[in-house]
């Protein structure tokens, strides 16, 4: 086995306490308790190793990161031994204190979640009175505080018509980035899924407009726009490859080669707690399962994308097609791939659904 | 549109440094990072919010003894495609 090139990026999930409820939450439907979250001593140990591998850029998301009162410590250490340091919150909890202690701290980059463009539909899906008017608040000060800012909009059946007032939203804000991003379907998504899985004709609608938004504010702001895997025809290169750009560890301090990843069985994910990140990223069997195109399926193997796409993603191919070493059944090529026309056709004769609200409670206790 | 005398400056949120695991110059930004070729790390290395695209192509021009109009080209093109991903305001 050949020495892998350095990571990326690090996903430092600080914590899955989160103050809202979303029903498209990635974090796995067991969530870790807060008593094993790992210690601030460890992550500052791990931000260390990060920069001392390669390690680029830091993401302290969650849950939400703004739960944990030392992220301004973190933040600071991180950038201290020179790495990009980006915090994904949901904004609720970042008042004029916190925004000034996280500027001392050198924070480069703030992405700020929206459930909608309305506090009506964005407090429904957040499950939190007078969210959406903190992340208001929040936007104001990034902000003003000269940081530049990403608007992050997740898009789903129940909000999907609003996409232009979200993109309205953004750049009455001043976002410099926007992120329109289709709900991926993982953890707290994946069980919402025929509440949340868009019909084709609402998918062509939010391609129209952001295609007309892309032209228009070319230049100024950038969007990315993340569309839903079971309308492809192509997998997404989920994380950029199986060990491959990142390394995401989870609260309670296990390494892994992506958020979803606690979903597959027959793996053993290494603890920071017991190993540096050089052995985790160079030697671990979790992160050299998948990587590269040896493990690949014949259909994969075989075709010219293989290290484009890298075959996809293993949740989903466990989740749909009932192992994580099928090819995505994403691709069109995937023997499994009329499995996701068929999730389309169950979710569109389904009458409007109530959504499974995220709660940490429920899963400690189940 | 960009021209000669447009001055180039990396956006709010971008870094452009020195990566001594990698031994190469990466330019990092929100959400994304760029490992940019040998001829756009020149370039980069000239961005400062106060030259313009001209001062930019004549510092080249001089340095790697090469037409002014081919390096012009390579320029804005470089700064165009760095624009449109964000990481560079024209």
């Amino acid at each position: 086995m050949s020495v892998p090139p350095p990571p990326m990026g690090l996903i430092a999930e600080l914590t899955h306490r989160c103050p809202l409820q979303c029903a498209y939450c990635s974090n796995p439907l067991q969530m870790d308790a807060p008593k094993s979250e790992l210690s601030t001593a460890d992550w500052l140990r791990v931000l260390d190793e990060a920069a001392a591998i390669g390690i680029l850029q830091v993401h302290f998301s969650g849950g939400e990161p703004m739960a944990r009162r030392e992220l301004k410590h973190l933040v600071a250490h991180a950038s201290k031994v020179g790495l990009y340091t980006n915090i994904i919150t949901s904004g609720v909890l970042l008042s004029d204190e916190a925004m000034a202690e996280l500027l001392d701290a050198g924070i480069d980059h703030i992405q700020l979640s929206f459930q909608d463009s309305t506090a009506e539909g964005g407090d429904r899906v957040g499950g939190y009175r007078g969210g959406h008017a903190k992340k208001l608040e929040a936007a104001r000060r990034i902000r003003e505080a000269g940081l530049s800012l990403t608007a992050n909009f997740v898009i789903h059946r129940q909000n999907i018509e609003r996409v232009e007032d979200m993109i309205a939203l953004g750049e009455a804000l001043g976002a410099d980035r926007m992120e329109i991003a289709h709900t991926q379907y993982y953890g707290w998504a994946l069980l919402n899924r025929n509440a949340l899985l868009p019909t084709r004709d609402q998918l062509n609608f939010v391609n129209g407009v952001v295609d007309a938004a892309r032209r228009r504010l070319q230049g100024r702001i950038a969007i990315d726009y993340v569309v839903p895997d079971y309308y492809a025809a192509r997998p997404k290169a989920c994380m950029g490859g199986w060990g491959n750009r990142f390394i995401n560890i989870s609260p309670s301090g296990k390494a892994l080669p992506c958020h979803a990843a606690e979903t597959l069985p027959g793996f053993t994910f290494p603890s920071v707690r017991d190993h540096t990140l050089a052995e985790i990223w160079t030697d671990s069997d979790a992160f050299t399962r998948f990587r590269g195109t040896d493990w690949m399926p014949e259909v994969c193997r075989s075709c010219d994308r293989r290290e484009i796409d890298w075959g996809g993603c293993r949740c989903q191919a466990l989740a749909i097609a009932g192992d994580a070493a099928l090819t995505d059944p994403a691709c069109h090529r995937s023997p499994d791939h009329h499995l996701m026309e068929e999730a389309i056709t169950t979710a569109a004769g389904h009458a409007p659904l109530d959504l499974v609200p995220r709660r940490l409670q429920q899963a400690i206790h189940d | 549109m960009a021209d000669g005398s447009t001055v180039p400056a990396f956006r709010r949120g971008v870094k452009f440094r020195f990566d001594s695991v990698r031994n190469a110059w990466v330019l990092l930004a929100p959400e994304k990072l760029f490992m940019p070729d040998e001829i756009a790390v020149e370039i980069l290395k000239l961005v400062d919010g106060a030259r313009t695209i001209d001062t930019i192509v004549e510092d080249l021009a001089v340095r790697f003894d090469a037409p002014r109009g081919v390096i012009a080209s390579d320029v804005i093109a470089a700064l165009k495609d760095l624009s449109t991903r964000g990481a560079v305001e024209l």
